[in-house]
């Protein structure tokens, strides 16, 4: 059972240089028993900061300067260091983003999840894991009696949270702190762990903080939300009122960006007769050495074909490890592939990049998610716009500068950009930084891999608007590589979905909510949260159940790849000959034995 | 979009190779005060000596502090203090020429190393390896007994001894940047190994391999003098401090000045160097924004 939680005008400081500056500005909130209570607000925002100091926590050069936390009737900044201690897993426990980062790999799970109980000398130790099991059953974990004894590598990502959850429960603590706990997961694996979270949340009536920046997330685990933004709350009300009728401009701007809306690029129609753009023919690649049949020894992409027109924009979409990066990858000349072709503008590139010639490297530019890595932290702005420059043109001097000038000015970052290092901007600026670099070359195709996924849904959102812009106004065509299929939504004019390096499907946009489709993209589809309450509760009764993994055979290449998970496998068919693609209505191409009336009356039209 | 632009925050004071004093912390000043002590010793060590470093005082062998020999005499009469200044030069002077060519022939192949991977990389780090297996002193004694002692010979001598180890943290350092999204933009924007290595790697890990460097010279000040006190390195009558001391050993029971000032000179000297390398300004900030 849960306690109340009462924060009356918390304030954080950071000390730097001898100077207090505030990260969290005034903030009050109350959480009666049993609630769960979302901060949401983008990166920096001080959600995180507010959560750790419900433990009397503040992190390294910071410092909680004001304010009272209250659990139940326990003071918690009255506490000594030493009664906090005995506060922290017993009586607030965390849940951190990486569950990965979180464990020991040296030890096995079930001592790492029943030492918390051991530290505080709550129970005896047989006592502890009988508990633990309980908890791995009702977190919905396979094999709760034997899971404990393995290591952590040896379980997924998705199980891997929960058992952090476990940790975190062990104690019955009066309040749990959730801190993204999913924003690290594929959607598939996501609305896993938020069922098993909603469950245990609800059954054990738990006081909870849940920290994200995904509102459609907290829209089904919160039953209140505070909307921070520079460590001042906005506002704060029941999840229903923020979502359906927010009040505060900056809580609107959120909702908005949410939900992202198509881009219009003002595309022409692909004229089917010319020559594509980018054309894809049989692709297989991976990497290690090749085998006697020429394969390669860790293979990552089988078989994949697409064509891309001038002036479209393709997205490839997929979970970790489906091959998306690796696609990228090898049109960018960076992994060679073992067979297959590339075609750029009717011309056949070369496997890797010492065999393309300086202009077909310049027409196709690749800009990657981390704008911190892609930026040389040592070049400043001037001279990470200037090379390209330099290379594929051979400016200098004052047509150099303007033209720097002019590529800060299409990516909309003023000009005084130039001098500064890459360290000196926010996300949302190096990555437009990492977009002009790509630009300067003068490309015909971009490749796009998550270019969004590190950034604030804010911030994201512009970048994609300024996406659409430079297709409408330079004609540039985009392989826009992403998990989040709202993005691919909102910018690609096709989806191409690959599992498991195979191209399980490809829809053009006009088909994109068509019922008949691949039951890997329906999975997906239907895996993405919506911004409405209940959307779990009704997903979680009205889907079908995904069959436990079957305990695999060795996995036969020829086979569908997504058998194990298939809610419509067919038993005689899909376990013995290897799919056949599929035309259905709209242009739409699938890999699946399943017929076009079969899909449509299996998986109820979700999106 | 409005949104678009935030707020561009003030410009970070540019590097500078030397940082200007006022960002230096007090030991690390201290530190830098000692050093450029002894290279102006160093560099200015002939025209300021008090006594010729060869001339016999008639004051007889380790006489004690006085006012003509502010440290005494050594065992054969001379000025300590005109010898340890002397000294500077071939103790400064060899180590940091050494050093220097370490760490340039080190940085190199490790930048060589890591930019190429493959055989290449295997077999180099393999050869460097082997002669890392030969004991420093060992070879020094085999150098020496092979081509006689010279200075430039104890340059280079010192060089190799020092290259393998130079050559292992620039490569670790250049393949962990060699793995960063921004040099396969670079490879993929058909850029070519000289570029990536002195363009896009080099200038990330600068930094580290400059407090490496500096570290490196400490140890080749300490075999040099190591090898001076074997006898191995630089030959009487000149003498650097390794062997000042090694010469002035038995005044050790008496107490004199002539075999503690060497031995104190050694260690001012490499204390020094620690505390610039731990205290140069911007490297605790680089290592802060690096957590």
């Amino acid at each position: 059972m849960g306690a109340s939680v009462e924060v009356s005008h918390l304030n954080i400081v950071a000390q730097a240089g001898g100077k207090d500056l505030p990260i969290v500005t005034d903030v009050s909130f109350r959480i009666e028993p049993g609630e769960v209570l979302a901060l949401i607000g983008e990166s920096g925002s001080g959600k995180t900061t507010i959560a750790l100091s419900l433990m009397g926590y503040a992190r390294q050069g910071c410092r909680i300067s004001g304010g009272t936390i209250r659990i139940g009737d326990v003071d918690v900044l009255g506490l000594s260091a030493g009664e906090q201690r005995s506060l922290r897993g017993r009586t607030v426990s965390y849940i951190a983003q990486s569950a990965a980062a979180s464990f020991n790999p040296s030890r096995t799970i079930m001592d790492q999840v029943v030492e918390v109980a051991r530290i505080h000398g709550l129970m005896p130790r047989e006592q502890a894991e009988a508990k633990a099991v309980a908890l791995f059953r009702d977190l919905a974990l396979p094999n709760p009696q034997t899971i404990g004894q393995r290591y952590p590598h040896q379980v997924s990502g998705g199980q891997l949270q929960r058992l952090m959850a476990a940790m975190a429960l062990i104690c019955d603590p009066a309040l749990v702190i959730l801190d993204e706990p999913t924003t690290a997961l594929d959607v598939t694996t996501q609305i896993e762990v938020l069922q098993a979270f909603r469950r245990v949340v609800r059954e054990r009536n738990t006081t909870a903080v849940y920290v994200t920046h995904d509102l459609a997330v907290v829209a089904q685990m919160a039953d209140r939300i505070l909307v921070l933004r520079q460590g001042r709350q906005q506002e704060q009300a029941e999840t229903r009122q923020i979502i359906e009728s927010p009040q505060n401009d900056y809580t609107k701007s959120l909702i908005a960006a949410a939900k992202p809306a198509p881009r219009d690029a003002g595309r022409l129609a692909p004229d089917a007769a010319a020559t594509p753009l980018l054309e894809v023919r049989s692709l297989i690649a991976g990497y290690g050495a090749l085998d006697a049949r020429g394969l390669p020894s860790s293979p990552v992409l089988s078989d994949v074909s697409f064509t891309l027109h001038r002036g479209q924009a393709l997205g490839v979409i997929g979970e970790s490890g489906s091959g998306k990066t690796t696609l990228a990858r090898a049109i960018a000349g960076l992994v060679a592939p073992a067979r297959g072709q590339i075609l750029f503008d009717g011309q056949t590139l070369a496997p890797d990049v010492p065999g393309r010639s300086r202009d077909q490297l310049r027409r196709v530019q690749i800009v990657f998610q981390m704008a911190d890595t892609a930026l040389n932290p040592a070049h400043t702005i001037e001279m990470l716009l200037a090379r390209p420059l330099q290379l594929y043109f051979g400016l200098k001097g004052e047509p150099l500068k303007k033209r720097i000038a002019q590529l800060l000015d299409l990516v909309q970052l003023p000009a005084q950009c130039a001098q500064r290092l890459p360290g000196g901007l926010s996300g949302g600026q190096k990555q437009r930084v990492n977009f002009a670099r790509a630009l300067a070359a003068e490309p015909d195709l971009i490749l796009c891999d998550e270019v969004t996924s590190a950034l604030d849904t804010v911030v994201g959102a512009a970048v994609l608007d300024l996406l659409a812009q430079l297709r409408r106004e330079l004609g540039l065509s985009y392989v826009f590589i992403s998990h989040d299929l709202n993005t691919v939504r909102a910018v690609c004019d096709d989806i191409v979905v690959l599992y498991a390096g195979n191209k399980v499907e490809s829809v053009p946009r006009a088909a994109f909510s068509q019922a008949a489709r691949h039951p890997y993209f329906e999975l997906l589809a239907s895996s993405v949260p919506e911004l409405r309450q209940g959307w779990l509760d009704q997903r979680s009764t009205s889907r079908l159940a995904l069959p436990p993994m079957a305990v695999s055979t060795p996995p036969n290449p020829e086979l569908c790849s997504f058998l194990d998970r298939c809610p419509l496998r067919v038993t005689g068919a899909c376990d013995t000959t290897a799919p056949p693609r599929r035309r259905l209505r709209g242009d739409v191409e699938i890999l699946c034995h399943r017929s076009e009336a079969d899909l449509i009356a299996l998986q109820p039209a979700s999106v | 979009m409005s949104t678009a632009i935030e707020t561009i925050p003030p410009a970070a004071v540019p590097a500078r190779l030397v940082p200007r004093l006022s960002r230096w912390s007090r030991t690390g000043l201290l530190g830098l005060a000692v050093l450029v002590f002894w290279l102006f010793i160093a560099a200015a060590g002939p025209w300021i000596l008090p006594h010729g470093s060869g001339d016999m005082s008639t004051a007889g062998v380790f006489d004690a502090i006085s006012w003509t020999h502010w440290l005494g005499t050594d065992y054969l009469g001379r000025d300590i203090l005109s010898r340890v200044m002397d000294g500077a030069r071939y103790t400064v002077g060899v180590a940091l020429a050494a050093t220097v060519m370490a760490c340039a022939a080190g940085t190199l192949l490790g930048l060589l190393a890591a930019v190429n991977g493959g055989w290449f990389d295997t077999v180099l780090s393999r050869l460097l390896d082997t002669l890392v297996s030969i004991p420093s002193k060992m070879l020094a004694l085999i150098i020496v007994a092979a081509f006689g002692s010279s200075i430039p010979l104890l340059i280079v001598t010192v060089a190799v001894v020092y290259t393998p180890g130079a050559y292992r943290i620039a490569r670790a350092l250049a393949v962990n940047i060699n793995a960063m999204d921004y040099v396969t933009v670079a490879r993929a924007r058909g850029e070519g190994r000289t570029y990536i290595m002195l363009r896009e790697v080099l200038p990330n890990i600068a930094g580290p391999l400059l407090a490496d460097m500096g570290l490196r010279f400490v140890y080749a000040v300490l075999l040099l003098a190591s090898l001076s006190f074997l006898g191995l390195g630089v030959q009487p009558p000149v003498a650097d401090w390794g062997s000042l001391v090694r010469e002035n050993i038995g005044a050790l029971p008496t107490g004199g000045a002539a075999v503690i000032a060497p031995a104190l000179a050694i260690a001012t000297l490499t204390i020094a160097v620690n505390l610039v390398i731990d205290n140069l300004p911007g490297r605790a900030q680089a290592n802060q924004e690096n957590r």
